[in-house]
């Protein structure tokens, strides 16, 4: 159900500030979402000012700054710090974003950052990530085969059929687009979400695999795919710049194609 | 595994910015709500048209009023944006129009059409 307020344990309370060191001159502020599990008290907003002549470029950089020099609890994901591993998803200014690939001079001012939205908080910027990747799993996203495999090779792709997969196989599943999207903030539980659709829709459209029939068929519910509204927050939000309302509209395509036969 | 159930929710409306095209898409659902509200005004109109000339003429003394211009006004401009949005929505039926690049420059122009065809009716009905 679509509940537009937050519940009253998740309501913001005023948190503490940092101040930017001495002799500072290219001061930046962060304010950041915190929440201890342990305090049992609402989330609050830290404010950490850096000096940005002793910071590296990116987002993530500064939150790895205010870790390690200010305050050693800050709790968020990352690994890979170039964009291919989508741990580091969060919501930065009002969008989802890869704090690694998104650099501090894209913002002015006071930069703002929250976990993703809509999402149970495990710990600060961390969100809890369990259902969605139930999700991710509920749409096989494997090669189904019913066909024995050639004796003497793989199964081989032509060009043409492989290109039909650029545009999709990029995505790292950051959640980035579920997470932005109103729909799925509203009826997660049953609608799939654009990341999840966008790799239901890789499989579909992949030549070597033998499954499409039955992939439609789970597809086609009023909740899985058609709580997409076409709001676009997920094309527009993409940090890999993929477009899952494209893949969703495909997907409802080949249902339409497949009735008219 | 059992989930702690103190868990907040983090904030989603309260902090995300709507790119155009999203704003644009809630003001769709709004006012698709505003003109099912706004029909009761249309049956009492045509009522009004259909109940001879007393009725008539009260209906044209009521609707010569500002407030009720407004109102006027402000369906037609629902009407013809709901409308617009909706031509939208069947090109991305189609599966077009789905351009990155292009998505908020399409958005202006369904505006500007939707504006323009509103003053039409209000300068020339």
């Amino acid at each position: 159900m679509a509940e537009f307020t937050l519940p009253k344990n998740s309501q913001l309370i005023a948190g503490k500030s940092y101040a930017a060191p001495l002799g500072a001159t290219n001061v930046r502020r962060f304010e950041v979402y915190r929440w201890d599990p342990d305090s049992g008290e609402n989330p609050r907003i830290d404010s950490y000012e850096l000096d940005m002549d002793d910071c590296g470029p990116m987002v993530l950089d500064a939150i790895l700054k205010i870790k390690n020099d200010i305050d050693t609890t800050l709790t968020f994901r990352r690994s890979c710090r170039e964009g291919v591993c989508g741990s580091c998803a969060m919501m930065v200014n009002g969008k989802n974003t890869l704090a690694c690939t998104k650099a501090i001079d894209s913002y002015s001012n006071t930069i703002k950052i929250f976990p993703l939205p809509h999402m149970q908080v495990v710990k600060d910027l961390v969100a809890d990530m369990t259902h969605f990747y139930a999700q991710y799993a509920s749409i096989q996203p494997w090669i189904a085969t019913q066909t024995p495999a050639p004796a003497d090779r793989e199964r081989l792709q032509s060009k043409e059929d492989r290109e039909k997969l650029d545009g999709l196989y990029e995505c790292v599943l950051c959640a980035c687009c579920s997470t932005s999207c109103p729909s799925y903030w509203w009826n997660s539980e049953r609608y799939l979400g654009p990341a999840v659709l966008l790799q239901a829709y890789r499989w579909l459209v992949d030549s070597r695999d033998e499954n499409t029939g039955a992939r439609l068929d789970d597809l086609e519910d009023p909740f899985k795919l058609y709580r997409c509204h076409t709001i676009m927050n997920c094309t527009d939000t993409c940090p890999k710049g993929l477009n899952p309302a494209k893949a969703i509209a495909e997907t409802k395509k080949l249902l339409v194609q497949r009735k008219l036969g | 595994m059992a989930v702690p159930s103190n868990r907040p929710t983090s904030p989603h409306l309260q902090a995300y910015k709507l790119p155009l095209t999203g704003i644009i898409s809630i003001t769709h659902r709004i006012t698709g709500v505003l003109l099912s509200v706004g029909l009761v005004c249309v049956v009492f109109i045509l009522s009004a048209i259909a109940g001879g000339q007393e009725q008539f003429a009260n209906m044209q003394i009521l609707s010569a009023l500002w407030p009720l211009k407004l109102i006027y006004w402000g369906f037609s401009y629902a009407l013809v944006f709901h409308l617009c949005h909706g031509v939208r929505h069947l090109i991305w039926d189609a599966g077009k129009s789905f351009n990155r690049a292009t998505m908020d420059r399409y958005a202006l122009i369904e505006l500007l059409i939707s504006l323009a065809i509103t003053i039409n009716i209000i300068v020339f009905i």
